[in-house]
């Protein structure tokens, strides 16, 4: 097993008197599809929050590749190699889906601002470099047809390419994806399982991954933690987790309480 | 290439016209299209900081302000400062602010600008609305300090006999320099992050972008420029005092940018010609009336009230303006290509 | 500063203290259900001291116009929200500030044209207009009156948000509008509530600051309104109890400062402004203030 690109040490999270994560630890190991699963209110989302920034934890640490970063600005967060996407889709919906990546590329970009008012060269350099990346990327998710569209007018399927396609223009090590497959229809989420694979591949990407469809979790990951009250019941092969005796009592909690 | 030398061409063009127009044409006609150059300058950067980024503020009449006494400042002579300053004398340093037209507006932009700079640090640090705010107050509290410094203002009195430098040829040519500036704002990566600011936050910073120095640098360019427009108008006018900047100019360039389409700059240059045209035609409204065989007296203000629902309307019923958030060749370009799909 | 002017000044400062809590509060609890800071507040205090104005100057006795002065905010306000505000819920945050800056711009100008801009002068009934002297210190009927009258309004706003089911909407409200919704409580009906309880305390602030100066115009609302809102930010946006404090901090330090350092009397407008922004820099939530705006997105 390769060394942990991100490791998640002893985080606890709070709010109020609220404890939404109980001293949580686990290790994502370079180039693996890592899984998060567990029912509503596990916790999951507050994880990627605490590990994206947008929450500083209460106790404990994050370190990715090596450096802790507990507590540095999400924007900071991306520049290191995290790029995430939201449970909720959220593209920038008065874009094109092109103009949806070419944000991705915010922090490649090295013009300043004057260079860009005066458009000096380095500003054309830097515009025609990222145009042609970007619709690489889009001819990659098969979306290269869309680039001039409305992103927001796309099929929900193709909305969640984009916005993975958006993060990965950041260009990330790790990919942290809130629940990718949430919406989709078989077909559409074969079709996700099948680019997950291939960027992984193509980018050398290590993936983290929230998501309810134990299909899709059992097909794309190598490991799974499973939450609960935001504490670890179970981490190991996705195939053990759905006959470990505590994780089932978990989720028939979970369908009871509903 | 074949876009950068077209591009190349309109420039010379226009600026051929408005040299043409600076020397034929009458002083009133001309005196209507200086007004229309200077709100265009101010709406182009109103909306950058409103319509591009979404950041709600009210900060024109503010900054205008600022940009119209310092750039007066610098272009009146030293001897008639003495004669002017009728409370009290002038301080020293406003006696040795002495300089030529381009050097005094550049000064009114940058004043204007470091004003913004210390006021982005508690209105884009905390989320919420405080900028509407906090800019609003601004626009009440600059004018209380003209009033309460007259080394600096000469109080209530204001300051006249301003040079009058600015002509059409000056300042047709600023704002066409501010529409290219604009444009090439929102077409780099600038603009692309205010976009995505105003778009969604959150997407915006995981994306990478620092929202506070993005909306701090749209806020800074648009105060700058307006800041040159006060500059303009102190010039253009002659005579400023503390009263002439009130809320009523802001009003004005919200309802140009909300009728151009928020975050459009083309539009909001059609939208600067149609709402100061409009503004000159319906001056009948606040003057006396016959209706009904009665007279209704004058009444100013009326123009306002009807501008004020106009605007309700708009964002009730036409949100988008005119041109939406696109600019002119990308609107046209979408009709077309609607009018083809039908 | 002697005893005497320490404790005229105190009363001042209390009396001026109450118009600002009272208006404060509208704007609090309007930011606090709709996240909007409404501009035309200030003005619905005009309109309440403007249907006063009108209602005694046409004979009637002065509470009964003081009644109507209320009513008749109250009705601007809540039909300010039913047309202007609701149908915007859904809408980009800044078409609702843009047409809120619409309303209130409205509101001024058409006042302007109804009553020209010079300032009214505003009768008192004379049983308001009595002076007393109590020792040294000078005390208008005016700055014990309002003082005592807003303390027992307050009293009555807090009872009803604290102990009457609709108070309990209103505060389930600034928490959560989706769930409210949920629960079966009529979301639409609640807002209602708060803009007419916003607007009828604004209406009383007009009036107290109309028989205090005692002249109204059209552009009274602005600067009160613009303060008003400072000290709800410095009491803790959202939270009514904090507004009242911004309130009174406010309108002592107006008139403490005026009073030790006379020379600064010109600027006393800006002061809520400075405030303003002090709390923006160092403590955004202020006084009483939910920790609302902590996300780090």
């Amino acid at each position: 097993m390769s060394a942990a690109l991100l490791e998640v040490r002893n985080v606890t999270m709070k709010f109020g008197g609220v404890t939404a994560i109980d001293n949580l630890s686990f290790k994502v190991p370079e180039g693996s599809t890592y899984g998060l699963i567990g029912p509503n209110g596990a916790g999951k989302t507050t994880i990627f929050n605490n590990i994206t920034g947008n929450y500083i934890p209460t106790e404990g640490s994050i370190i990715f590749d090596g450096e802790d970063i507990t507590g540095t600005r999400p924007n900071k967060v991306v520049a290191k190699g995290i790029a995430r996407t939201f449970q909720n889709i959220r593209l920038f919906k008065s874009m094109s889906v092109l103009q949806n990546v070419l944000i991705g590329f915010h922090d490649q970009i090295h013009y300043n601002y004057f260079e860009a008012i005066f458009r000096l060269p380095r500003y054309h350099g830097y515009e025609r470099r990222i145009k042609v990346e970007a619709m690489g990327i889009l001819e990659e998710f098969g979306l290269a047809e869309y680039a001039d569209n409305e992103a927001t007018a796309l099929s929900y399927g193709n909305q969640r390419k984009v916005e993975i396609a958006r993060a990965l223009a950041t260009k990330p090590k790790l990919l942290l994806l809130d629940e990718p497959a949430a919406g989709m229809n078989p077909i559409e989420t074969e079709d996700l399982s099948n680019i997950i694979r291939k960027i992984k591949e193509d980018y050398d990407l290590t993936v983290l991954l929230i998501e309810h469809d134990m299909k899709f979790v059992n097909a794309m990951c190598d490991t799974v933690t499973v939450l609960d009250y935001g504490e670890k019941i179970f981490e190991g092969r996705p195939a053990d987790a759905i006959v470990d005796p505590k994780v089932v009592a978990a989720y028939l909690g979970d369908f009871t309480h509903a | 290439m074949k876009n950068a030398i077209i591009k190349m061409l309109l420039i010379l063009l226009t600026l051929g016209i408005i040299s043409w127009a600076n020397q034929t044409l009458d002083s009133y006609t001309l005196s209507i299209l200086n007004n229309i150059g200077i709100f265009a300058i101010l709406a182009l950067s109103y909306n950058l900081i409103n319509g591009v980024t979404g950041q709600f503020s009210l900060e024109p009449n503010g900054f205008v302000a600022i940009g119209a006494y310092v750039t007066a400042l610098f272009l009146i002579p030293a001897a008639d400062k003495i004669d002017m300053f009728a409370l009290v004398d002038p301080a020293p340093i406003v006696l040795e602010m002495q300089a030529r037209f381009l050097p005094a507006i550049f000064a009114g932009g940058v004043a204007a600008t470091l004003v913004a700079l210390f006021l982005s640090f508690p209105v884009f640090r905390v989320r919420g609305d405080y900028l509407a705010i906090v800019t609003l107050g601004f626009g009440f509290i600059i004018r209380i300090f003209a009033l309460n410094t007259p080394a600096y203002t000469n109080g209530a009195m204001g300051l006249n006999d301003i040079p009058a430098n600015a002509n059409f040829l000056w300042i047709g040519s600023l704002a066409l320099f501010t529409l290219i500036v604009m444009l090439h704002i929102v077409y780099s990566k600038y603009g692309r992050a205010m976009k995505a600011v105003r778009d969604d936050e959150d997407a915006a910073t995981a994306m990478g972008i620092n929202t506070f120095k993005i909306k701090t640098v749209a806020f800074m360019t648009s105060a700058f420029f307006e800041g040159v427009g006060g500059g303009l108008l102190a010039s253009f006018l002659t005579t400023i005092t503390p009263d002439q900047f009130s809320f009523l100019l802001t009003f004005q360039l919200l309802i140009i940018i909300v009728l151009g389409g928020l975050g459009s700059m083309t539009g909001a240059l059609v939208a600067t010609v149609l709402v100061m045209g409009s503004m000159e035609w319906l001056r009948f409204l606040d003057e006396d009336m016959v209706l009904f065989g009665m007279h209704t007296g004058e009444h100013p203000g009326m123009r306002m009230v009807v501008f004020a629902i106009l605007l309700i309307i708009m964002m009730l019923f036409a949100r988008k303006g005119l041109f939406g958030d696109r600019e002119l060749p990308e609107f046209i370009k979408a009709k077309l290509k609607r009018k083809d799909e039908v | 500063m002697d005893l005497t002017t320490f404790l005229q000044q105190l009363i001042n400062g209390a009396s001026l203290g109450s118009m600002y809590a009272l208006i404060a509060i509208g704007y609090t609890m309007v930011y606090g259900v709709l996240r909007l800071i409404n501009f035309a507040h200030g003005d619905i205090m005009m309109v309440g001291a403007f249907f006063t104005f009108m209602a005694t100057a046409a004979g009637l006795p002065f509470t009964l116009a003081v009644l109507l002065g209320i009513l008749g905010s109250v009705i601007v306000g809540v039909l300010t929200d039913k047309i202007a505000y609701k149908p915007l819920r859904e809408a980009p945050k800044i078409s609702l500030l843009i047409t809120a800056i619409g309303i209130s711009f409205f509101l001024e100008n058409l006042f302007n044209v109804i009553f020209g801009g010079v300032p009214k002068a505003f009768s008192a009934p004379d049983y308001l207009t009595k002076i007393f002297h109590l020792g040294d210190v000078y005390l208008p009927i005016t700055v014990i009156i309002i003082p005592i009258v807003t303390v027992a309004i307050l009293s009555g706003v807090l009872w009803v948000l604290y102990r009457t089911k609709y108070g309990m909407a209103i505060r389930a409200l600034a928490f959560d509008i989706p769930t409210v919704k949920l629960m079966g409580i009529d979301a639409d009906r609640i807002i209602t509530l708060v803009f007419a309880l916003g607007s009828a305390l604004a209406a009383v602030g007009g009036i107290f600051y109309a028989v205090s100066y005692p002249s109204i115009d059209p552009l009274m609302g602005v600067i009160v309104g613009l303060k008003a809102f400072a000290a709800a930010v410095l009491g803790g946006i959202g939270s009514v109890t904090g507004a009242v404090i911004g309130g009174f901090i406010l309108g002592f330090t107006e008139i403490f400062v005026v009073a030790l350092f006379p020379e600064l009397g010109g600027y006393k407008d800006a002061f809520a402004f400075f405030f303003l922004i002090l709390v923006l820099l160092f403590r955004p939530t202020g006084i009483m203030g939910e920790d609302l705006e902590r996300s780090r997105f």
